[in-house]
């Protein structure tokens, strides 16, 4: 997985060839760029200007009033707060889901592949089907369970979701991730007399700051976007971003701001976008750490 | 995972008994009580719990009654499921062959040496840290005839120009392929990036001396290395068209009509909105028949069969 030395054929001059292959990566690059471009652009113009069709062009009255209209003031049905809700919510789910998943898929890996427990292969091979099982197959029973402890609709109930659901790829990654260190480590530990909590904090813990980054990256990405979970436990206090931008965007009251509209896209989309930027490699890392090795 | 202490030519270790081996191996199984519960009452309890109440005549409020297949062969005679499974058939294939093809040529292109690599896989790689809320927003924009690309080419003088799809109920289906391949391809692109730099550089230097156009070295020598790739990309993309949903309803909310429903939202409606939760859940019990059917044999032979940890 080391992807630092680019191989392939030797560079060459420019040559038709050599220009074949700038042409389609650049229109490649623009595909997906187009709708950052529109996004951006458009939540910088009034809505005069988004009347007049062009939705390339760069705004002529470059105004923010949309973005603070999304943030503070835009409405979802009745509540006019603005996405600035959502966000906070989002950032109250965020941070104990990502938490108690990262402990517990570390706690997981650890004992999977560490130590010799009856039937955790097979723990281990449902935990992974249930990866790939679609959620519709989980959702109804899990709301009653949660309605009859009375936890459903609230902050609790949408983390016990995030962990849960978390448990497959968070324990897929860990365990990995400690398979990969030498054994004779975990056999010098235990011949010292560690037990399965010491080695854990005094020897494990200390190794794991890769997998950590790469497990907290993965889990901020994928929980901060996150709708169906949000939608069906989070309850109407707590609803995370993706879910009230949903809102924003599908109340249809006159005419659609289109400018507010995609600056409450951006500010849905900052939080990945900044991680995905600031975190390069590891991204990718974490992408494929969850999915190449096994 | 194997031997732990049996194969160490070690005094201290050979002389710890199985009994207190088995007593020290007691906190390992206490921290993966939790998990055992989860995985019983939640993955395979509320699994059951489902599949049970497809047989019941369940509206509102789940009851415990018996009704065979009534609800499946209901299922069958409804036209927005019908849809939701072609829907789905169509977005599938399309989806994952296009991720795949564009994917790869991504990786290919990327790997002939560019300058700006970083920047290429950066671009083609960041749709997938956003969420599906977001890309259906952004593309439900550019989309719509009125004021998005359709307007945009018109006014560049092509008055009959027409980009109508989003709109269109023969068409809409595919615009979400469309936003799909733009949120999927970069990971495609990024699995078989890092397989294409696992190949042996020797390889590369054979094919030339051979005189091997280098197109040919791709499809017939570097791709059959890549299966393990190709195959990772593909459990992921097939798990990603299962859970198809949020793209859907932030795009066109299953319209015009039902022309953009799909299995999970059907689900969603029929548990939450339409009080029909045998119905929704014999389309759930229908989802799990196909994806188990498909994963099973991958997961058994990829996870379970190689014990574990020198698998």
């Amino acid at each position: 997985m080391n992807a630092a030395q680019p191989q392939g054929r030797r560079p060459r001059r420019l040559t038709p060839g050599r220009i074949g292959v700038y042409v389609f990566l650049i229109s490649a690059a623009l595909f997906f760029l187009l709708p950052l471009w529109i996004m951006v652009v458009t939540s910088l113009k009034p809505m005069e200007e988004i009347r007049l069709g062009n939705i390339l062009a760069l705004p002529q009255m470059l105004t923010f009033e949309a973005w603070s209209k999304a943030w503070s003031s835009a409405c979802t049905g009745l509540e006019c707060h603005g996405i600035s809700v959502g966000f906070w919510n989002s950032v109250r789910i965020l941070i104990p889901s990502v938490i108690f998943s990262i402990i517990a898929g570390a706690i997981n890996g650890y004992a999977l592949s560490f130590w010799r427990v009856k039937g955790a292969n097979i723990l281990f091979g449902v935990l992974l089907l249930g990866a790939f099982i679609p959620y519709q197959v989980f959702l109804y029973p899990l709301v009653r369970i949660f309605s009859m402890t009375g936890i459903y609709n609230s902050l609790t109930c949408i983390v016990l979701v995030h962990v849960i659901f978390g448990l497959p790829t968070m324990t897929l990654l860990f365990r990995n991730y400690y398979a990969g260190l030498p054994i004779e480590l975990f056999k010098a530990a235990r011949i010292d007399g560690g037990g399965f909590w010491s080695i854990f904090f005094q020897v494990i813990l200390p190794m794991s700051t890769p997998i950590l980054v790469v497990a907290t990256i993965l889990q901020v990405t994928g929980i901060w976007n996150d709708f169906i979970f949000g939608l069906t436990f989070a309850g109407r206090e707590n609803l995370p971003m993706t879910v009230q931008l949903n809102n924003i965007v599908h109340s249809t009251q006159g005419e659609r701001a289109y400018n507010v509209d995609m600056a409450a896209t951006m500010l849905a989309a900052l939080v990945p976008l900044v991680i995905y930027f600031v975190s390069g490699r590891w991204f990718v890392r974490g992408i494929a750490a969850g999915a190449v090795k096994g | 995972m194997a031997t732990i202490p049996i194969r160490v030519p070690n005094l201290a270790a050979s002389r710890t008994t199985a009994r207190s081996r088995i007593r020290k191996r007691l906190p390992a199984a206490f921290a993966l009580l939790p998990t055992a519960l989860v995985v019983l009452v939640v993955y395979i309890g509320c699994m059951l719990w489902t599949v049970r109440l497809s047989f019941t005549s369940s509206t509102l409020l789940p009851k415990l009654d018996w009704v065979g297949l009534a609800q499946y062969s209901r299922l069958f005679a409804n036209d927005r499921f019908l849809t939701s499974v072609e829907n789905i058939a169509i977005f599938g294939v399309l989806f994952i062959s296009g991720c795949l093809i564009l994917g790869f040529l991504l990786a290919v292109f990327i790997d002939q040496n560019v300058r700006g690599e970083g920047v290429f896989r950066t671009v083609f790689l960041y749709p997938y840290a956003m969420s599906f809320v977001v890309t259906g927003v952004a593309w439900q924009w550019f989309l719509n005839p009125g004021l998005g690309l359709q307007k945009l080419v018109r006014d560049l003088g092509f008055p009959n120009f027409t980009f109508d799809w989003i709109v269109n109920q023969d068409m809409a289906i595919y615009t979400i392929v469309i936003a799909g391949l733009w949120h999927g391809a970069g990971l495609t692109m990024a699995i078989l990036l890092a397989g294409l730099r696992g190949v042996d550089e020797d390889l590369w230097k054979a094919a030339k001396v051979d005189g091997i156009p280098t197109w040919r070295v791709y499809v017939s020598i570097v791709l059959p290395l890549l299966r393990p790739m190709v195959i990772t990309a593909t459990v992921l993309l097939t798990t990603g068209v299962v859970k198809l949903y949020d793209l859907v309803v932030a795009m066109t909310l299953g319209g015009p009509g039902i022309a953009t429903e799909v299995p999970a939202k059907f689900v969603m409606d029929h548990l939450f909105e339409r009080n029909n939760i045998a119905l929704g859940t014999a389309t759930a019990t229908i989802m799990l028949i196909a994806v188990v059917s498909v994963l099973a044999p991958w997961v058994y032979a990829r996870y379970v069969r190689p014990q574990g940890r020198h698998a």
